[in-house]
């Protein structure tokens, strides 16, 4: 700060304020409807302060669900979640590892071409080529399982690029040192790169962690059995089904609980959170 | 392309370091994107029997069929808006907490966490607030004298989905936007503080200026949101009504072809979109070249 105008102080923190009322609002509300019973949302206007039905709905919708959307309970449709989600973030990272190492350590031939491979997977986002992709995915038998959930979306361009652009970075010494004594190419790549690689490697699950957990579109058209719904497409049929029949409470209990665990990531790593996010748009 | 001064000499390994990321990407994304520009050109009957190549016919009868334009100009609308409002608001507040020392940690953490809420989840919430019979906003409005109703008027359907595409992005433009702000030098505030120039006038001439490389890739990266990411907003809140009024481009794709069937006329749809997807991944790659040397 360069002058202490006082004014100014104060604009700033009502800035930031009314920003934060705004930014929370829409989230206050759904909590406050997921603690009311049935009967809170036939009249005009939703309740603005918290009801006594919290526990009862949870409770509904952890362990039944909604019957009338068909939707399995919320604690299938979690697990789903977390299985997606970590299954995408441990995978993504493992495979582009391993490829930004082939393309930094070694020399062949068509390395080039491997790389411009990789790079045109930024430029085909699922949601252009959706009919192809199911397509695939269905004549290889995987709808409806976690194999056609998570495989088509594990290949990454920025996790690759992200660790190309570690490796250049680690000293050369490292590796000649290594080799003088001896050790091998997987060698280095277990003892010395993938412990230097640590953070990158925590704040890029961070990242994907998120983007497994927040998939609409993919898990909507792979999947038919409700065995294998996530939480954030069930919560498209529940609030579909809200509309006619309004059961507010319970879709936004379970909203609730679609946002909890990857809001808690974020909150609760956030250093960790803010690096990934930066250096994948590097 | 860059390599180490020294490399391990092996023939093998490398290929079979690749193998796992190369084969999906041929089979999940090379492959399928190779099938669509297939079937952009061909023409299947209703029962999938007997397809026929016809050149560029399902693009031109794209491009003259007034559904497409509609949905062209409206893709435009949707993404200027939610560039602007994202932007805007997300600008005003980095500059707020740039302002601050301690207490900027403790707002970021409050204005993050809505980039960990699914497009989808924004749009329920959104789309709750708004409901014409029950939402809050809609009751404010109502009590304004607006009849708020997105299920039969275009205008606010649109202003419906702008306000949860908006919503969901500030929080990384706010990051973006943080650390650009903090990698202005503190001297040249200070240097134009000396010689006069209030805060408004040293936020329009230094601060605006040093921070456009930021807010370049962040145009960049908003209008690619806006275009692809928003599926889920549009599929949980208007499902491309009112009168193909919210059909945005990646809404019809999959309307025309997962649900209406049309598969040449969806797989020239996709092309047309990856052309687009292209065209924003050079500029931003060619830019971040450029910022290099900013």
């Amino acid at each position: 700060m360069v002058e202490n105008r006082p004014w100014l102080n104060v604009l700033t923190h009502l800035v930031l304020v009314v920003g934060v009322i705004i930014i929370a609002f829409p989230v206050y509300l759904a909590v406050i409807a997921s603690t009311h019973g049935p009967g809170a949302f036939l009249s005009n206007v939703v309740p603005l302060l918290p009801g006594s039905y919290m526990l009862d709905n949870y409770g509904q919708m952890l362990s039944q669900g909604m019957s009338t959307s068909g939707a399995p309970p919320l604690t299938l449709m979690l697990a789903n979640s977390l299985v997606m989600a970590i299954v995408i973030a441990v995978a993504k990272i493992a495979i582009s590892i391993i490829s930004a190492y082939a393309i930094v350590y070694f020399r062949f031939p068509l390395r080039t071409l491997a790389f411009w491979i990789i790079f045109i997977t930024l430029m085909l986002p699922v949601e252009v080529r959706i009919i192809p992709t199911f397509k695939v995915v269905a004549d290889l038998g995987l709808l409806n399982s976690y194999a056609g959930l998570t495989i088509p979306l594990i290949a990454s361009a920025t996790a690759t690029f992200l660790f190309r652009q570690f490796f250049l970075t680690v000293p050369d010494e490292l590796m000649e040192a290594a080799r003088v004594d001896g050790a091998g190419p997987m060698k280095f790549f277990r003892d010395i790169l993938l412990p230097l690689s640590r953070t990158n490697m925590a704040a890029l699950f961070v990242i994907l962690f998120i983007y497994g957990w927040m998939q609409y579109l993919w898990p909507l058209l792979v999947t038919t059995d409700p065995k294998f719904y996530t939480v954030v497409m069930g919560i498209k049929r529940m609030a579909a089904v809200a509309d006619a029949d309004p059961q507010w409470n319970l879709v936004m209990a379970a909203v609730v609980l679609a946002m909890l665990p990857p809001v808690l990531i974020v909150i609760f790593m956030q250093r960790l959170f803010v690096k990934g996010l930066v250096e994948t748009e590097k | 392309m860059q390599t180490k001064r020294t490399i391990f000499p092996n023939r093998w390994l490398p290929y079979g370091l690749l193998a796992p990321q190369l084969a999906i990407t041929l089979v999940f994304f090379i492959w399928p994107a190779l099938q669509a520009v297939k079937s952009s050109f061909e023409r299947e009957d209703p029962f999938g029997f007997k397809t026929t190549f016809i050149w560029f016919a399902n693009y031109s009868k794209l491009l003259a069929d007034p559904m497409y334009l509609n949905a062209l100009w409206r893709t435009l609308i949707f993404a200027v808006l939610v560039t602007v409002i994202a932007m805007g608001v997300s600008l005003i507040l980095a500059v707020a907490v740039n302002r601050l020392l301690r207490s900027g940690r403790v707002y970021t953490t409050l204005l993050v966490w809505p980039y960990a809420v699914a497009p989808v989840v924004a749009g329920i919430l959104w789309w709750f607030m708004f409901n014409p019979s029950i939402g809050i906003l809609s009751y404010v409005l109502g009590q304004m004298g607006v009849t708020w109703n997105h299920r039969v008027n275009a205008d606010q359907a649109m202003i419906l989905i702008v306000l949860a595409a908006s919503w969901k992005q500030i929080s990384y433009n706010f990051l973006f936007f943080v650390a650009g702000l903090q990698s202005v030098p503190a001297s040249l505030s200070e240097a134009a503080a000396i010689d006069g120039a209030g805060p408004f006038k040293r936020f329009w001439t230094i601060v605006v200026p040093l921070l456009s490389p930021t807010t370049f890739f962040l145009l960049i990266v908003n209008i690619n949101y806006a275009m692809f990411d928003t599926f889920g907003v549009i599929d949980a809140t208007t499902s491309g009504g009112p009168a193909q009024s919210t059909n945005i481009l990646v809404y019809k794709v999959y309307a025309d072809g997962f649900l209406g069937l049309n598969i040449g006329s969806s797989a020239a749809q996709s092309v047309l979109l990856m052309l687009i997807v292209i065209v924003l991944t050079v500029v931003q790659f060619r830019f971040v070249e450029r910022r290099v040397q900013y």
